[in-house]
């Protein structure tokens, strides 16, 4: 950061940085990798005391019991229902509140309209209302619909969730995107739709795909709402559906494990795709307006 | 979050240039644009949460469709026997501390991080995807994991202070007080780190360098330097991660019902575990709506107050 000569005491100070820096973030990944390496270990060294750090080898048995290929094991969680239950309602969602979030942030970012502030402000502070106060009169309304247990009724929920935040991300990335570019689409004669269609629109992918991953994110791991609003099995989704588990039989903390990886999937993904896009989706618009 | 003005168009006003084809005008094509967003945020969240204010002020019992009706005499009594239950007052007083606690010990140590992550000169991209791991862990999973560790019996953390002889009896990590509230907050934090140090990272990284080159000139030391040039300059940055921060206090709402569900005999109740009590497990929906409108008052509130904070920080600048 700096252009200070190298003092040995200087030198000192870097390797002790990155001594350090390197012992907390490894501190930090340990849980998480504990869980990843729990889902992969033979049985007996689950509750080993001492603890088993290293596994001895690994095994694909708590997800061959998990998808019921093991044929002693008789109860077990309906995972493929789950899991297409949440890929189900959080494609779509996701795909809904990008379109409608993409034209509402464009219009924030090109247009200056009364109320303009307002309006921002009030989807953004929707975003605010937590799932728990949110889920009790949807519970009711979804009785009065015929709504509960209807998976796509809880996907209409989360399109109006992840609107605020596609709208603030898009926002952003419109902004960065030079006007001469759309005031060249103007004169070139291109309507104000075109204009955002042709010019604007192409140039925001990367955007797209950053809000777009923070919205299936979103979705996947909602728990809250999906908790109260789908009870039945055949329309519960991933988090409610693990939740059920760790309620209804002895705890098999393998198996727990195991499901946990497969719910993680998506987000390990995603989080190589966007390293980069990331920082910048959530950080820009700090410094300049 | 960007609002205040930018060198962006009122197109007629500047002189700039407006297209000439196309029906809609300028004064209807911004407002075409976001009325799919704001139809489907009023229906899916402002009228729920108008018809939960009038379930609040119902006695309403799921059980008993008739309490579904205002009390003309009594229309407050949600809110009067809230104020006047003991548990509510916990929850509450246990919620405060939580927030206060996890908010400002997460940012403290995000802020450490990312001071030290801006520093390191061995493996940089590596110990950068270290940090993203925790954000691969849904809210629930996070509470999963931590309630395994620890559990008393088979957690990793009495496991191993036993091994190596720290401790010679289990603690009851969950159960004892404060220690549950603390295995609580431990979870939270782990979550929410990376974002917040991310954040700040971005930030120092962006900092100009002849401001650090002209302090080393001055001969400032590196702690001057923090404190007079880095912190104030991540204000911006600072605010924006407790604006993103302060959208999801609720989410700690997973973590406790999967860990702890707010208990035992409520030690570690929140505001938002002790909603779900009331409604979704004991079906008294008026009281829970009442409660759920405090919990959505203390999240606006946090809200508002950290984006104003974010708006004033960026109008220094």
């Amino acid at each position: 950061m700096t252009t200070s000569p190298v003092t040995p005491y200087r030198r000192l100070n870097i390797t002790l940085t990155n001594l350090l820096a390197w012992v907390v973030l490894i501190a930090l990944a340990l849980p998480a990798v504990w869980i990843v390496l729990t889902a992969f270990r033979p049985a007996a060294e689950i509750n080993a005391s001492p603890p088993v750090i290293i596994p001895r080898e690994l095994t694909l048995d708590a997800f061959e019991t998990m998808f019921g290929l093991n044929p002693d094991v008789r109860q077990r969680v309906p995972v493929e229902s789950y899991l297409a239950n949440s890929l189900f309602v959080a494609a779509t969602s996701t795909v809904v509140s990008l379109i409608a979030g993409t034209l509402a942030g464009y219009a924030f970012a090109r247009f200056r309209f009364r109320f303009h502030t307002a309006a921002f402000l009030a989807i953004m502070f929707s975003r605010s209302i937590p799932g728990v106060a949110l889920s009790l009169p949807l519970f009711l309304l979804f009785v009065r619909l015929g709504l509960v247990n209807n998976v796509v009724g809880l996907a209409f929920v989360y399109v109006a969730i992840n609107i605020p935040f596609t709208v603030w991300l898009m926002d952003g990335f419109f902004r960065q995107i030079p006007y001469d570019l759309t005031e060249a689409a103007y004169i070139d004669g291109c309507s104000y739709w075109q204009a955002f269609w042709r010019v604007n629109l192409p140039l925001a992918v990367p955007g797209l795909t950053t809000a777009g991953i923070f919205a299936f994110l979103a979705s996947w791991n909602e728990f809250q709402i999906a908790n109260v609003v789908t009870r039945s099995v055949s329309a519960r989704t991933f988090p409610p559906g693990l939740f059920s588990f760790t309620e209804q039989f002895t705890f098999d903390w393998r198996g727990m494990c195991a499901m946990s990886v497969l719910m993680m999937i998506p987000a390990i993904v995603f989080v190589i795709l966007t390293q980069r896009n990331l920082v910048r989706g959530l950080t820009f618009g700090a410094v300049k307006g | 979050m960007s609002t205040q003005t930018t060198s962006l168009p009122p197109a007629e006003l500047s002189g700039q240039p407006v297209p000439r084809r196309g029906r809609i005008g300028p004064r209807w094509f911004p407002v075409l644009m976001i009325i799919p967003s704001f139809v489907l945020i009023v229906v899916v969240t402002g009228f729920p949460l108008l018809y939960s204010v009038y379930v609040s002020l119902t006695p309403y019992n799921l059980l008993r469709p008739d309490t579904l009706a205002i009390d003309l005499a009594n229309p407050f009594g949600n809110y009067i026997t809230l104020v006047n239950d003991p548990v509510f007052r916990d929850a509450l007083l246990n919620t405060i501390i939580f927030l206060a606690v996890t908010v400002n010990l997460e940012y403290v140590l995000a802020l450490g991080l990312s001071q030290l992550l801006a520093r390191v000169t061995v493996g940089q991209s590596i110990l950068r995807t270290l940090l993203m791991i925790p954000m691969m862990f849904a809210p629930i999973l996070v509470g999963f994991q931590f309630r395994w560790f620890f559990n008393a019996q088979a957690g990793l953390v009495n496991n191993i202070l036993l091994s190596i002889g720290l401790i010679q009896e289990p603690i009851a990590w969950l159960v004892d007080e404060p220690l549950g509230m603390i295995s609580i907050m431990t979870a939270t934090i782990w979550m929410n780190l990376p974002v917040t140090t991310i954040i700040l990272l971005a930030g120092t990284l962006s900092l100009p360098h002849e401001v650090f080159e002209a302090a080393d000139v001055d001969g400032a030391s590196g702690w001057q330097k923090f404190v007079r040039i880095t912190f104030p300059m991540l204000a911006p940055f600072t605010f924006i991660a407790l604006t993103i921060r302060s959208l999801d206090v609720a989410r700690a709402f997973d973590i406790v019902r999967i860990m702890t569900d707010g208990g035992p005999a409520h030690r570690t109740e929140l505001i938002w575990t002790y909603v779900t009590r009331l409604a979704i497990e004991s079906n008294q929906f008026g009281l829970g709506s009442a409660m759920a409108l405090i919990t959505v008052f203390i999240s606006l509130a946090f809200t508002v107050y950290f984006f104003r904070q974010l708006v004033k920080a960026r109008i220094v600048q």
